[in-house]
């Protein structure tokens, strides 16, 4: 029983329907980004790009950026050891507890993040920690580091265990055939697990709502001025975070893509 | 050898272990302990009234808790429909195209669902981009299409899409072409098809995409302040707002608690059905 032709080409175009709805936002934003006007109305009248280069010269948005680079990196360096430990215990290894332990790892990613944020809180509270960006890493880390773990088991599961007791057998150390072996073979997925980790990091709000303190990251600026009235400022930030993402994204993509073919040219 | 597994498995599960011990189980427990603590206190060295569940039960949260419950079950409904179609040309159809399409949706995970929610608001508010150029167009406005429980319902559903389409064509997946083919041979309608084989033979996917979407969004905030206005109170919100504007701790630890029960339990039974080292394809 095959598809027809004309089913599959009515499933592409709503394939394509389905991106264009899930992209619509970002262009009203975009859109809205450059007008010049200060309160918006559609269709827009006149362009401009001022609000971007007040964007960039504003103190308030460098604070905000430092603010979120510095949570963001932290969390990737962090869900990328904690993660690659934690994938070999997922997916290499078979000990007692996995079962318990893999099912551990998928809770915090379904658990409302609000209400994680506040639980947290009142835990730094307890325990007589004040917030800032640094209980923000922490809190960020409960949701990304399983995920991180998750990204990394999917490639330790399609690892050959006998590649480890080959280097083992010729006398290699624990520690050796973790470098030498179990590293070099994982490394795509670390990589990954770490642009996934620092992307979430970057766009999240309901993590750093109640848990940044004093400090603020881009996307929690964004929610309290989307909440109190509108900003001309609030498109253009947004639209460069997006950007940001994007940027980085297309990064990793072409990294992985070149590195693909790279290896693949030397096996050739 | 074996033994050597052992140990290192459980060597290298200590850091992610420890971590999330400290700093998600304990949390929660603590949460579990405000719950019992008399109105509007900031310590857990009081004696416990469980006054705060009767507050829960007798001032109408009820209600909240309702709002938020069915509006997941219809957002999750919804994208049943809107993603099958999708998701079995992602998993039987599409070839290259689903590689497009799964990069394409999964870029937008990445962007903060502030700015894709705000987006809608400007996509949809009076002056916004839809009734704007209606009115420019034809001369005619009307009101924008925000603030009412429908377009919370369509908020989940954009932030959601993607935690049920991908468990969905997994699911399609494992659907063998021949079972279908047979049952093609033997005279099967397509509706036939779907109900006899697919949906029995995608359950696994169907589950988890669906407890998914559903856990997720009975937690979501973000959609009914943006998007909703004051139409509804959702329970997320009430927790917000009894630990902050209502300074009353174990208040919302109660309500809170009753998320966590309703969430938690769903996940937990979801989680503890499905054979993660099958469904991610252990050798």
């Amino acid at each position: 029983m095959r598809t027809s032709r004309l089913m599959g080409w009515l499933l592409v175009a709503y394939g394509c329907a389905v991106l264009a709805f899930l992209y619509l936002p970002l262009v009203s934003v975009g859109l809205a980004s450059i007008s010049k006007a200060r309160y918006l109305t559609f269709p827009i009248r006149r362009y401009a790009y001022d609000w971007y280069g007040e964007a960039l010269a504003s103190d308030t948005v460098r604070d905000l950026l430092l603010v979120s680079l510095k949570v963001a990196g932290i969390v990737t360096v962090l869900s990328m050891v904690i993660g690659f430990l934690g994938a070999l215990a997922f997916a290499r290894y078979s000990w007692r507890f996995r079962k318990a332990y893999q099912k551990l790892i998928l809770l915090p990613i379904f658990f409302p993040q609000t209400v994680l944020g506040l639980a947290l809180l009142m835990w730094f509270n307890t325990v007589g920690i004040i917030p800032s960006w640094k209980t923000a890493v922490v809190a960020h880390l409960v949701w990304i580091a399983p995920i991180a773990t998750l990204v990394i088991s999917i490639r330790a599961y399609s690892f050959d265990p006998a590649l480890e007791e080959a280097a083992r057998d010729m006398g290699a150390t624990t520690w050796d055939t973790l470098r030498e072996v179990t590293i070099p073979l994982l490394m795509p997925g670390v990589i990954s697990a770490g642009l996934f980790a620092f992307l979430l990091s970057w766009g999240n709000f309901p993590l750093s709502l109640f848990t940044t303190g004093a400090d603020s990251t881009l996307p929690e600026w964004l929610y309290a001025k989307m909440v109190s009235g509108y900003s001309p400022l609030v498109p253009t930030v947004g639209i460069l975070t997006v950007a940001t993402s994007a940027v980085l994204l297309a990064v990793g993509l072409t990294a992985a893509l070149i590195f693909k073919r790279a290896r693949a040219a030397r096996k050739a | 050898m074996q033994r050597r597994d052992r140990q290192l498995g459980l060597l290298y599960a200590l850091p992610i272990g420890v971590f999330l011990a400290v700093a998600f189980l304990a949390p929660i427990l603590l949460v579990a302990a405000f719950s019992t603590m008399p109105p509007k206190v900031f310590s857990i060295w009081n004696l416990p009234d469980f006054s705060a569940y009767y507050t829960v039960i007798t001032q109408g949260y009820w209600k909240t808790v309702a709002w938020s419950l069915g509006m997941s079950m219809a957002a999750t409904l919804i994208l049943f429909v809107v993603c099958w179609p999708l998701a079995y040309g992602m998993a039987k159809v599409f070839g290259r195209f689903s590689l497009v399409l799964t990069i394409g949706v999964v870029m937008t995970l990445f962007v903060s669902e502030n700015i894709r929610l705000f987006g809608w608001v400007l996509t949809l508010m009076k002056g916004g981009l839809v009734e704007g150029y209606v009115r420019a167009w034809t001369g005619t406005g009307f009101d924008g299409l925000l603030y009412n429980v429908p377009v919370i319902v369509f908020g989940l559903c954009y932030v959601y899409l993607p935690f049920m389409l991908f468990p969905l064509a997994q699911g399609i997946a494992m659907v063998p072409e021949d079972a279908r083919a047979a049952a093609f041979d033997l005279g099967a309608t397509r509706w036939q098809i779907f109900r006899e084989i697919e949906l029995p033979l995608a359950m696994p996917g169907i589950l988890v995409g669906s407890l998914l979407t559903f856990v997720l969004a009975a937690g979501a905030l973000a959609e009914t302040k943006l998007l909703g206005g004051q139409a509804v109170i959702v329970i997320a919100e009430e927790v917000e707002t009894a630990f902050t504007y209502g300074q009353n701790w174990p208040l919302g630890a109660a309500l809170a608690m009753v998320l966590i029960v309703i969430v938690g339990g769903i996940a937990i039974w979801g989680v503890g059905r499905a054979d993660l080292d099958r469904m991610m394809g252990r050798r």
